[in-house]
C-alpha cells in the first residue's frame, strides 16, 4: 500500500480513493457514512414537508401530525420487523460467511476454489434477485425428523438478505487472513503450532480487530437493504408505509413526511453504529 | 529413515550435505554442505539474496528443499514423513521481524507454544516463562505488549519465546538488522549468553565484530554457495577468495 | 436456429424444464427486450451519472459556500438512504408533481414514463458516488504536475487533457468500477416501479407459464455472468492502467 517514492507523484487523496475502493470490494457495495448534519437534513426535510401538506390539506381534513402519530404504532411494529430481519440475515450469513472465508484459505486446491466459486457468485448476484430466488423457490414448509417447520415469508427473505452477506463477510475474513504478515504464520510454524492452531489462536485473534468495522459496515449496508423485502411482499415497514398511504386516500402530500419520517428512523438507528465504526477505524489505524 | 538412536553426541548435530532449493527458476541454494557440532556458533555472512536466510528456513522446515540432504541429530529434515513437531522441538528460530504475536503480552507469547502445542502444565510453563523473561533481562515486563516494547526488547522476548520449547539448537536470522544501533547491543548480550551456556547457534548476521569475537567457525555465501569458510582468526586476517576480499572490505 | 429452439421444447416435453424463452418466440422476445432494457438503463444511468459526477466535482470547488452545501447535501442524502426508497421518492411524489400530457392515442398521460424515472432516480444516486470520485481524483494530482507539463510548452488546456486528467481517471478507476457495478445490480430496483427489465419480464414470464424455478435460475445466471464479466473485464482495465506503487 505505500508508495516507494517520497515525492508527491500524486497526493493523498490518491491513497485515500484507492483504500475507499478497497473498502468497498470488500463489502460489496457503497459504505453509508452517517454524520449528525444527515439527521438534522432530515429532521427538517420531515418538518417542513409535514407542515406544506398539512397547509395544502385546509381545515377539512385530518392534520398531517396526527395522522403520522395514529399510525407510528404500526409502523413502529414493521421497523422492529426490519431490524429483526437483519439481526437474523446478519447472524446466519456471518456464521456461514466466516466458515466460507476460512475456507478460502484452505490448503486443499478444491475446496479454495469452490469457497472461491460460492463467494464470487453471491457476491455479484443483485441483493434484489437473491431474495426472489429464495421467496419462490423455498418451500412454504420444510420436515425434520417428522417435524413440520413452517417457513414463512419473512423467514425466506431473511435466508435471501443472508446469502450475500455471507458472501461478503467470507471477502472480509479472507481479507483479513490474508493481511497477517507471513511472518506470523512462520514464526508460529517455527513454535510447532499446527495449521489449525496457527488459524485459531495467531491469525484469527489478530484479524477480529481488522473484520469489525466493514463488517459493522456490512450491518449498516443489510439494515438499509431490509426494505427490500417490501418487493417481495413482506410486511415490514416500507410495506406498512404504502398500505398507510392508500388507506388515507393515496394522499401524494404525505408521501415525503411518511417517507421521511421512515428514513428517520433508519438514522437514528444506524447513527450510533455508524460513529462506533469511524472511532473503531481510527482506533485500529493509531495502533497499527 | 529414522536413525535418531543411533545418533551421538559426537557426530554433527546439524549436517547439511549438498542441498539445493529454487524459487521457480530461481535457484538460491546450489549445493551446500556444512556440519555444525554440539556446543558451535556457526556465523554466516554474505551479500543479500546470497540464500542465507532460506538456508536457515530449510533447517526449520520452514521451506522445502528440492535437493540433498539435512540432518538434525541424525533425523533427516528433508523427508516427507518427518514428525515436524519433533523436529521444532529441538530447533528455535528468531526472525529479523521478530513476529511476535501482537495480540499476546511478553509474558503469554513466550508460555503460548508449550501450552498450546506441547500441552505442558500451565503453571509450570509460567514459572518457566518468569525465569527466562529474567534471563533475557525482561523482569517486570511481563504484561507488555509487543506494541508496548522496543524492537530490541521485542526481539529478546522472541529469543526466550524460542527457548521455552527446550531447544537443541538455535537458528538466528538477522535478528539485529531490524533494530537500532543503540539496542542491537543488548540482543548481542542475550546470545552471547546463550552461546557461553553451550547453545548451538547458527546465525546469519552483518554484525562482524561480534562474528570475530563468538563465531567458532565462519561461512561466507554468495548467489547460493559457500565461497570460503574457516575459523575467524583466519577467515577475516587472510581471506583467499576475491569474493569474501571485497565483501569483507567494503563492509569493514 | 429452429432445431435448436425445437430441442428446448422436446425438453419440456420429456423431462418437464419449462425454458419458455427458448422455444415461444413471444417470451424470446420479451426476455431478450428485458436483457437490453437492463443493459440500456444501465448505460443511460452510466452517462448521465458521470455527467452529474463531474458537474458536482466543479461545484464543489465553488467559491460560493451555499453551493458547496447543497452539493454535500446532495450527496449525503444518495448516499446514506436506500437506493428502493430515492425511486419510489422520484415515481411517486416527483412523478405526481409534473403535469399529465395527452399522449398520441388521446389518453392522459404522465408526462415522463417509467422507465425514465428509473433512469433519473438511478442518475442521481449513482452520480453522488461520482461526485466524491472525480474530486477526490482531481485532488489527487498536485498542481507541481500540471506546472511541470505547461513548462515543457503544453497550454492550460493541453495540460490538462494530457496531463491532469488522464493521471486523475487512472486514480479515479476503481472507485468508478465499483459505482458501475453496484448501478448494474441496483437496476433490478426498477422493477419495484415496473420498468420492463430483466427482472420484470421474467417475473411476468413465471407468471404466464408458472415455470418458477426455471426463470428464477435463468435469472440468476444471467446477472452473476453480467456482473462477473463486468468486474472481470475492469479489473483487467485496472490492472492495465494503474500507476505504479499506488493502490493495490
Amino acid at each position: 500500500m505505500s508508495s516507494t517514492t517520497d515525492l508527491p507523484v500524486l497526493l493523498p487523496a490518491a491513497q485515500r480513493l484507492a483504500e475507499r475502493a478497497r473498502r468497498e470490494r470488500e463489502v460489496g457495495g457503497p459504505i453509508p457514512r452517517l454524520t449528525a448534519r444527515h439527521g438534522a437534513w432530515l429532521a427538517v426535510i420531515l418538518v417542513f414537508s409535514a407542515g406544506a401538506a398539512g397547509a395544502q390539506a385546509g381545515a377539512a381534513q385530518e392534520s398531517v401530525l396526527s395522522i403520522m402519530l395514529k399510525w407510528t404504532p404500526l409502523l413502529f411494529q414493521g421497523f422492529i420487523f426490519n431490524l429483526a430481519i437483519s439481526f437474523l440475515a446478519m447472524a446466519g450469513g456471518t456464521a456461514a460467511g466466516a466458515l466460507l472465508g476460512i475456507w478460502q484459505i484452505s490448503l486443499l486446491p478444491p475446496v479454495r476454489a469452490g469457497s472461491w466459486l460460492v463467494t464470487q457468485f453471491f457476491r455479484n448476484a443483485p441483493w434484489l434477485v437473491l431474495l426472489f430466488f429464495c421467496m419462490f423457490l423455498l418451500p412454504f414448509q420444510v420436515e425434520i425428523f417428522g417435524v413440520v417447520i413452517p417457513l414463512p415469508d419473512w423467514i425466506k427473505a431473511t435466508f435471501g438478505l443472508s446469502l450475500p452477506v455471507m458472501a461478503n463477510v467470507s471477502e472480509i475474513v479472507r481479507g483479513a487472513i490474508q493481511s497477517i504478515p507471513s511472518g506470523q504464520w512462520e514464526s508460529a510454524e517455527s513454535l510447532a503450532f499446527n495449521r489449525r492452531q496457527t488459524l485459531w489462536q495467531i491469525i484469527l485473534p489478530q484479524c477480529v480487530k481488522r473484520m469489525l468495522p466493514p463488517w459493522m459496515n456490512l450491518y449498516a449496508i443489510l439494515t438499509m437493504a431490509t426494505v427490500l423485502a417490501s418487493v417481495v411482499g413482506v410486511s415490514e415497514v416500507m410495506t406498512l408505509t404504502g398500505q398507510v398511504l392508500s388507506a388515507e386516500g393515496g394522499r401524494t402530500d404525505l408521501l415525503v413526511p411518511f417517507y421521511s419520517y421512515i428514513l428517520l428512523w433508519f438514522f437514528i438507528y444506524c447513527y450510533p453504529i455508524a460513529r462506533l465504526t469511524v472511532r473503531l477505524e481510527r482506533h485500529f489505524v493509531v495502533k497499527t | 529413515m529414522t536413525d535418531t538412536q543411533t545418533w551421538t553426541a559426537d557426530q554433527p548435530i546439524v549436517r547439511i550435505t549438498d542441498v539445493h532449493k529454487s524459487f521457480g527458476a530461481v535457484e538460491v541454494l546450489k549445493g551446500v554442505s556444512l556440519d555444525v557440532m554440539k556446543g558451535d556458533v556457526i556465523c554466516i555472512i554474505g551479500p543479500s539474496g546470497s540464500g542465507k536466510s532460506t538456508l536457515l528456513r530449510c533447517i526449520n522446515a520452514l521451506v522445502p528443499i528440492n535437493k540433498g540432504s539435512i540432518r538434525v541429530e541424525g533425523q533427516e529434515v528433508h523427508d516427507p514423513k518427518l514428525n515436524k513437531l519433533e523436529l521444532r522441538k529441538k530447533v528455535g528460530m528468531v526472525f529479523q521481524q521478530y513476529n511476535l504475536f501482537p495480540h499476546k503480552t511478553a509474558l503469554q507469547n513466550v508460555m503460548m507454544a508449550p501450552v498450546t502445542v506441547l500441552k505442558q502444565n500451565k503453571t509450570e510453563v509460567e514459572a518457566r516463562a518468569y525465569a527466562l523473561l529474567k534471563k533475557v533481562r525482561l523482569e517486570g515486563k511481563e504484561p507488555s505488549y509487543p506494541g508496548e516494547l522496543s524492537g530490541g526488547q521485542q526481539q529478546r522476548v522472541a529469543i526466550a519465546r524460542s527457548l521455552a520449547m527446550n531447544p537443541d539448537v538455535m537458528l538466528f536470522d538477522e535478528v539485529t538488522a531490524a533494530l537500532d544501533p543503540e539496542t542491537v547491543k543488548e540482543v548481542l548480550v542475550t546470545i552471547r549468553e546463550l552461546a557461553e551456556e553451550g547453545m548451538t547457534c547458527l546465525l546469519v548476521t552483518h554484525e562482524m565484530g561480534f562474528a570475530r569475537e563468538l563465531a567458532d567457525h565462519m561461512y561466507f555465501t554468495d548467489r547460493g554457495v559457500i565461497v570460503e569458510h574457516g575459523p575467524p582468526e583466519d577467515f577475516f586476517a587472510n581471506p583467499k577468495d576475491p569474493r569474501t576480499k571485497e565483501f569483507l572490505g567494503q563492509i569493514l | 436456429m429452429e432445431g435448436f429452439f425445437a430441442w428446448f421444447q422436446w425438453l419440456y416435453d420429456e423431462t418437464g424444464i419449462n425454458l419458455t424463452y427458448f422455444y415461444d418466440s413471444f417470451d424470446r422476445a420479451r426476455m431478450i427486450g428485458g436483457f437490453f432494457t437492463t443493459i440500456w438503463l444501465s448505460l443511460v444511468c452510466l452517462f448521465f451519472s458521470s455527467i452529474i459526477g463531474i458537474v458536482g466535482a466543479w461545484l464543489q470547488g465553488s467559491r460560493l459556500v451555499w453551493t458547496r452545501r447543497i452539493v454535500q447535501g446532495y450527496i449525503q442524502f444518495f448516499r446514506n438512504t436506500p437506493p428502493l426508497v430515492q425511486m419510489y421518492f422520484f415515481f411517486f411524489a416527483l412523478g405526481n408533481l409534473l403535469p399529465r400530457v395527452k399522449s398520441e392515442f388521446g389518453f392522459m398521460e404522465p408526462m415522463l414514463g417509467n422507465f425514465t424515472w428509473a433512469a433519473i432516480s438511478l442518475s442521481f444516486f449513482a452520480g453522488a458516488f461520482n461526485v466524491e470520485i472525480f474530486r477526490s481524483g482531481i485532488e489527487a494530482v498536485p498542481e507541481s504536475t500540471r506546472e511541470a507539463a505547461e513548462s515543457l510548452g503544453y497550454n492550460r488546456l493541453q495540460s490538462y487533457l494530457y496531463v491532469v486528467l488522464p493521471l486523475a481517471f487512472r486514480v479515479c478507476l476503481p472507485a468508478l468500477n465499483n459505482n458501475l457495478v453496484n448501478l448494474v445490480k441496483t437496476t433490478t430496483l426498477a422493477y419495484a416501479i415496473a420498468v420492463p427489465e430483466l427482472l420484470y419480464v421474467s417475473n411476468q414470464i413465471w407468471s404466464d407459464s408458472v415455470n418458477v424455478p426455471e426463470m428464477m435460475t435463468t435469472l440468476l445466471i444471467l446477472y452473476v455472468a453480467l456482473v462477473g464479466l463486468l468486474v472481470w473485464a475492469m479489473h483487467r482495465w485496472e490492472r492495465a492502467i494503474r500507476v505504479p506503487g499506488y493502490g493495490t
